[in-house]
């Protein structure tokens, strides 16, 4: 009899041994990962001194290796590091800052979307870089307007997918909230914008991903600094090697910018994430 | 709470939808009355439009014809007077069971937010969400958000409770202990209360009337009183009071049904 479970105390345990769990697949699924990669390197580094069609002609990764090893004492690559990510960042957050509340009233007022979203049906098909000579001639600076390219890149998936999840939300929602009395404003702010952010947040994700593709393309046209003119400077130069460290470390601070907003996601919206 | 709040009349209510052979009216002629402090159950095949009645006097949709009145005043539109706990939860995802709870008179301004934590703490208590006040409604089992929605209800001191089929979906043990719950509660403090459902046992061991709806259009067929004593326990369900007021309803519910089953 003292044996028996009481109750409230089953979950916990149950729940313990869950976070047990997750840590152990956390882990397997870390040395898999790692694994993966460095037979990637080593089919990669195999196939260069096997002189293979295609792989030959790249640097090997020990080459790479030595190629970074290099840079890590050299000032100009942190700079570069650090003027994209400002970059992206400038950009990113003024896509959110105009695009969230843009996307919310469209999906709450339908007279307010069916003004504004044919314009969006035009504008968003076209590819962020061909805005890049208008703007250029629009801008009074270079920098200005790669910032905006990037904005462009952002904004238009966060308004679409703000817009599309206020119009998911399910209506009984909204319903029950009236019904308790709520005025427009609290429905807003406690109900609409709340019910939209899961939507919200795969759109920055999406966003991210679009803003770090524009970043190079820009940088390489019309920058002068930055991990995608960095990368492009080492091709003019003939540094091969140095032409893959500036394609993993983009790889690598699109992933960082992919994660932090996992990171916030997680902490904005708790109730997504179960026990 | 005053005596005669809660008195809701239906007078004649038609819901017509336009359609290739004239107007297809789903609800005909309905007239009923609820007397304040009684619990009736509305029973009936599925699909015989009792969602849209409740719809109706919860004010998210107007009738084509016929009036709705709560206590003498005309249902216009949604209202904290009358509040409906859903067969599928609405309790909102992003809110803890507390804020949930407390929404309904935060939003109106009726209680502070210490006076608002307090009656929802108590209400909580008394539905067993004891040591929930913290969690989501993702992390309770079916039952417990069943039992926060009604908390989140009550606490508004609605008029006009309205339950549309509250515990279908629910494993057939925890829907026994809901009906105990929810009775205690209306026993408790008796306000009228209009519960859908169909299932004939559930409905006779809440009821204090039977309305048994007819299929499409949808008026009522019959109003049975259900004069089991009061505070009701489930050794009643076998009781040969019980089980005539069974047969008696079961009759005219198959009728009903026969006709739902035969797509009339």
């Amino acid at each position: 009899m003292s044996t028996q479970a009481v109750p409230g105390t089953a979950p916990v345990g149950a729940r313990a041994a869950r976070r047990a769990r997750w840590r152990g697949l956390a882990n397997v699924h870390a040395i898999r990962g790692a694994a993966g990669i460095l037979a990637f390197l080593a089919l990669w580094q195999i196939g260069v001194l096997l002189h293979l069609p295609v792989v030959a002609k790249v640097p090997a990764p020990l080459e790479v290796a030595r190629a970074a090893a290099g840079l890590l004492h050299d000032p100009r690559y942190y700079v570069d590091w650090a003027v994209s990510f400002r970059r992206v960042a400038i950009g990113f957050v003024i896509a959110q800052v105009l695009g969230v509340p843009l996307g919310l009233v469209m999906g709450w007022k339908t007279t307010f979307r069916y003004v504004t979203f044919p314009i969006f049906e035009v504008l968003r098909p076209i590819p962020p870089l061909a805005w890049v000579p208008l703007s250029i001639v629009f801008w009074p600076t270079t920098e200005q307007s790669i910032i905006f390219v990037i904005f462009l890149g952002a904004f238009f998936t966060t308004v679409i997918n703000t817009m599309s999840g206020v119009r998911a939300l399910d209506d009984r929602y909204v319903r029950a909230a009236i019904s308790l009395g709520a005025s427009p404003a609290t429905i807003f702010r406690r109900i609409i914008f709340p019910g939209a952010l899961p939507s919200i947040f795969t759109g920055m994700a999406v966003g991210m991903g679009i803003t770090w593709s524009v970043l190079v393309a820009a940088e390489i046209i019309a920058g002068r600094s930055g991990l995608g003119f960095f990368t492009w400077e080492a091709y003019v130069g003939g540094a091969f090697p140095t032409i893959i460290v500036g394609m993993v470390s983009i790889g690598v601070a699109g992933y960082l910018a992919s994660s932090s907003i996992r990171l916030v996601a997680k902490r904005v919206m708790p109730w997504t994430s179960r026990l | 709470m005053s005596a005669g709040e809660g008195r809701l009349e239906l007078r004649d209510v038609c819901v017509a939808f336009p359609s290739e052979n004239g107007d297809t009216r789903v609800v005909d002629g309905c007239s009923f009355t609820l007397e304040p402090g009684k619990l009736s159950v509305m029973l009936g095949p599925s699909g015989c439009g009792k969602t849209t009645l409740i719809n109706l006097i919860a004010g998210y949709q107007a009738p084509t014809s016929g009036t709705i009145a709560l206590d003498g005043r005309a249902v216009t539109g949604p209202g904290a007077d009358r509040l409906v706990v859903f067969q599928e939860t609405a309790l909102f995802p992003w809110m803890r069971v507390i804020d949930n709870v407390t929404f309904g008179p935060l939003s109106r301004g009726t209680l502070d937010a210490a006076g608002a934590r307090e009656r929802a703490a108590t209400l909580l208590r008394k539905v067993g969400l004891d040591g929930f006040a913290d969690r989501y409604p993702n992390q309770l089992s079916g039952g417990m958000q069943r039992r926060a929605e009604l908390a989140r209800a009550i606490i508004n001191e609605p008029h006009l409770m309205l339950m549309d089929e509250p515990f279908r979906g629910l494993d057939a043990m925890t829907r026994e202990l809901m009906q105990e719950h929810y009775l205690r509660l209306f026993e408790e403090q008796p306000r009228t209360n209009l519960f859908v459902t169909s299932e004939l046992g559930e409905a006779i061991f809440l009821a204090d009337h039977l309305l048994v709806m007819t299929h499409k259009p949808t008026r009522v067929k019959r109003v049975i009183d259900v004069d089991l004593p009061r505070p009701r326990e489930f050794r009643m369900l076998t009781s040969p009071r019980f089980r005539e007021i069974y047969e008696d309803a079961l009759i005219s519910l198959h009728e009903e049904g026969a006709k739902a089953f035969a797509g009339m």
